[in-house]
């Protein structure tokens, strides 16, 4: 299902504090790895005339995956690229992104699909799998080939930034799905109460005279999906949850055996809709920013496991897009490159989430959600690890971004805790 | 005359360099009480028989109106001449704006003439914001979206005041489309400022929670000193949105009739008016309507915000009027 590169690097990686929660492991060691693969974990290692890095004061982890990635490519290059969208990723920690099928065209055709992965086997810098859509044109009435498209390496299916409007096109997509074995990941979004909408639906839109996006207009939806998972006994995946409504549907889902996964962003567990009294563009995303309760919902949800991913929804948009009035302004943020520093400046170091949580949920989560190996750090595994300075500061600046856009809410911010060095399927794909 | 001795130290502005009037949010009570006591003396200068005050000479003010205006346009227009600055008013149509340039490049275009001020009216929230963020001019919103008109607040205090002779503790009934005004947000919190108050009254579906109290009972309108009327704007309504099920059943409920007016209160529209559906024309041309004198207000609290913007402090008002 991933398309990009791997390598055979021989490095000794030396003193750092091997952090995987899914392993048990917590210790400052040595790892040494051969061939692209992890040989060796232990004290003093012998180097073989390896590359050695000094990793004292760092932290080793399992790389990171990324579900939620919009590449834009086809049809956006200017905004991103599957070269620069790697990049960036590889800058954050990943060693693997799912990228979202909504281009310019869609992708919800095999040739399509196909096209794009040989671009990412030339391009990719580290390897990515691409959804499909899950209806043609993602226009939510006619289902996509999903089995000529799960043969053609399709990762997933979604019609991401579109809701599946009607039940009876959702209920047929779940059923027919069972024959592909890969995952429906739904945006949930109930249109007829979100029209002309652009900040959540509450004081601060009412204050600002923005049209209101209402926490119901997702919650609704999410309940029709988990019911339509219920009843079918197919599994789906809520993407980008921001209300506290939508997660306490999944949680009762959950405790009545429905086979469902949610994730989170890194801006709806940092901000609340008060950063839209901003009017800057960056706050803008959809779903919309919410209240501090929903906030905390969703942090209560990535600590008790209702919510087992972390997704940045990275989602470039060109400066004449953006550099407009807020109320002109499309949704959507980058996130790739910050996520793991603001996440772990904003929930971890105050003492709101646990490092292993966090690197638990950006890591072996979303790839247990969506049937991916999970990158870890055990005698014989791929080498797909990140390298963390947990002391470093550092302020985010346009000339930071590895991606072709600059449109984060975090231009400016001062983050702590910075990705050194990245592995991916063996080869190193980052290093600062 | 006493009011110029009204305004001391306690009311100097910010010590910013260059300042803004985007929002009243911007705005502290002693700013508002300022901005009242400078267009209370430029009231007097208007009675003249020469109108103009230098005080403004060689300064330059734009004024960008991207959706139509007649009193705010004229009004700021005016204002700016009776100050002596140099002033031009851009309207969207008829300029490049219809060849599709972004109002970025609007902005930067006219910043090129290195404005003072930028008055700018535009259909989206956030606008006034975006272009205070794009140049180096001082910038007047003169209306962005659902947001806010800040300096239309302004002038229905100070029409509040002339007319009834206070402000603090008045209580003021806006009724009618709250949702889709600008207007009726400035005016809350401005009337905040001021220690007034203010209730919201008209269809479920057009009062959003959280202003301010509300009600949709037009009867709430009886112990307001000033009954505000809003007019429906459905340029601003989706359509299908189903506001209210019509004009005719809007009218019926919350329609300001002669009826519904109370002995001794007072009625203000910020205009422009739908006679016969949210204010009947009996009302609107009675002596309860202070509708003329807000637009009078607006020229004389619009030089206020020009000059507040562009001069020091409250000390020149007094020689500015002296020189004239």
């Amino acid at each position: 299902m991933l398309t990009g590169p791997s390598g055979t690097e021989n490095i000794v990686i030396r003193g750092a504090r091997l952090v995987d929660p899914v392993e048990g492991l917590d210790a400052t060691q040595d790892v040494r790895i051969d061939n692209g693969v992890i040989a060796q974990i232990g004290t003093a290692l012998d180097t073989n005339e390896h590359r050695v890095v000094d990793a004292n004061g760092m932290i080793l982890a399992p790389a990171f995956i990324d579900p939620h990635v919009h590449l834009r490519t086809p049809g956006r290059e200017d905004e991103e690229t599957i070269a620069s969208g790697t990049a960036a990723a590889a800058a954050g920690g990943y060693c693997a992104i799912l990228a979202i099928p909504n281009t310019d065209p869609v992708v919800d055709g095999a040739d399509v699909l196909r096209g794009l992965r040989a671009r990412a086997q030339d391009e990719a810098q580290i390897p990515v799998g691409f959804m499909a859509a899950l209806t043609k044109g993602q226009d939510g009435s006619e289902l996509t080939e999903m089995g000529a498209l799960a043969d053609a390496g399709a990762a997933a299916f979604t019609d991401d930034g579109r809701p599946v409007a009607t039940a009876g096109v959702m209920r047929r997509a779940l059923q027919y799905n069972a024959i592909t074995g890969r995952m429906i990941a739904v945006h949930c979004e109930e249109q007829s109460l979100t029209r002309g909408g652009h900040a959540h639906a509450g004081l601060v839109s009412a204050e600002l005279g923005l049209g209101g996006w209402p926490s119901l207009g997702e919650s609704l939806m999410v309940a029709r999906d988990l019911d339509l998972a219920g009843d079918t006994g197919q599994p789906v995946h809520l993407m980008h949850l921001s209300a506290r409504e939508s997660v306490e549907h999944l949680r009762r889902a959950l405790a009545a055996g429905v086979r469902a996964s949610g994730e989170a962003t890194p801006h709806h567990l940092c901000l609340t809709d008060e950063a839209v009294r901003s009017l800057d563009p960056n706050v803008k995303m959809n779903p919309p920013l919410r209240s501090e309760e929903d906030r905390l919902a969703l942090i209560d949800a990535i600590r008790d496991g209702t919510i087992t991913a972390i997704a940045t929804d990275h989602a470039p948009h060109s400066p004449e897009e953006k550099d407009v009035p807020f109320e002109a302004a499309p949704f959507g943020v980058t996130g790739l490159e910050t996520s793991f520093g603001v996440l772990y400046t904003r929930l971890v170091e105050p003492g709101v989430l646990s490092l292993e949580t966090l690197l638990e949920r950006m890591s072996a989560g979303p790839a247990a959600i969506f049937g991916l190996d999970r990158p870890r750090i055990a005698i014989g595994a791929p080498a797909n690890l990140t390298m963390i300075d947990p002391k470093a500061t550092w302020r985010v600046k346009p000339s930071t971004f590895r991606s072709r856009s600059l449109n984060s809410w975090l231009l400016g911010a001062r983050l702590r805790g910075r990705v050194k060095l990245t592995i991916a399927a063996g080869r190193v794909v980052f290093e600062l | 005359m006493t009011d110029l001795r009204v305004v001391g130290g306690d009311l100097l502005p910010p010590a910013d360099e260059r300042r803004h009037l985007l929002s009243i949010t911007d705005l502290t009570g002693a700013d508002v009480e300022r901005l009242l006591a400078t267009a209370r003396s430029f009231a007097q200068s208007q009675e003249r028989d020469n109108k103009k005050l230098p005080t403004l000479r060689g300064r330059l003010i734009l004024n960008v109106f991207y959706e139509s205006s007649t009193r705010t346009s004229s009004s700021f227009e005016l204002a700016a001449k009776r100050l002596s600055a140099d002033t031009m008013t851009l309207k969207a149509v008829g300029s490049s704006v219809d060849k599709g340039e972004s109002l970025k490049d609007t902005a930067l275009t006219l910043s090129a003439y290195d404005p003072d001020v930028i008055v700018l009216r535009h259909p989206e929230v956030g606008a006034a914001q975006f272009v205070a963020r794009a140049t180096q001019a001082r910038v007047v919103n003169a209306g962005d979206g659902k947001h806010q008109h800040p300096t239309q607040a302004l002038l229905d205090l100070h029409t509040m005041r002339e007319a009834l002779g206070r402000l603090e503790g008045l209580h003021v009934a806006i009724v009618g489309d709250v949702a889709h005004s600008r207007v009726a947000r400035s005016l809350v919190q401005a009337l905040n400022l001021v220690g007034a108050t203010a209730i919201l009254v008209g269809p479920p579906a057009l009062l959003p929670a959280g202003l301010a109290p509300t009600s949709t009972d037009i009867d709430a309108i009886a112990d307001a000193d000033v009954v505000y009327v809003l007019r429906m704007q459905q340029e601003r309504m989706l359509a299908g949105a189903n506001f209210v099920p019509s004009l005719r059943e809007y009218t019926a409920r919350w329609g300001i009739t002669p009826e519904r007016v109370r002995e001794g209160q007072r009625v203000m529209h910020p205009g422009p008016m739908n006679r016969g559906v949210e204010i009947d024309a009996r009302v609107a041309d009675s002596d309860a309507s202070l509708i003329v004198d807000q637009v009078r207000s607006g020229l004389i609290v619009r030089m206020a915000v020009l000059y507040d913007l562009l001069t020091t402090g409250p000390v020149a008002v007094e020689s500015a009027v002296g020189v004239a």
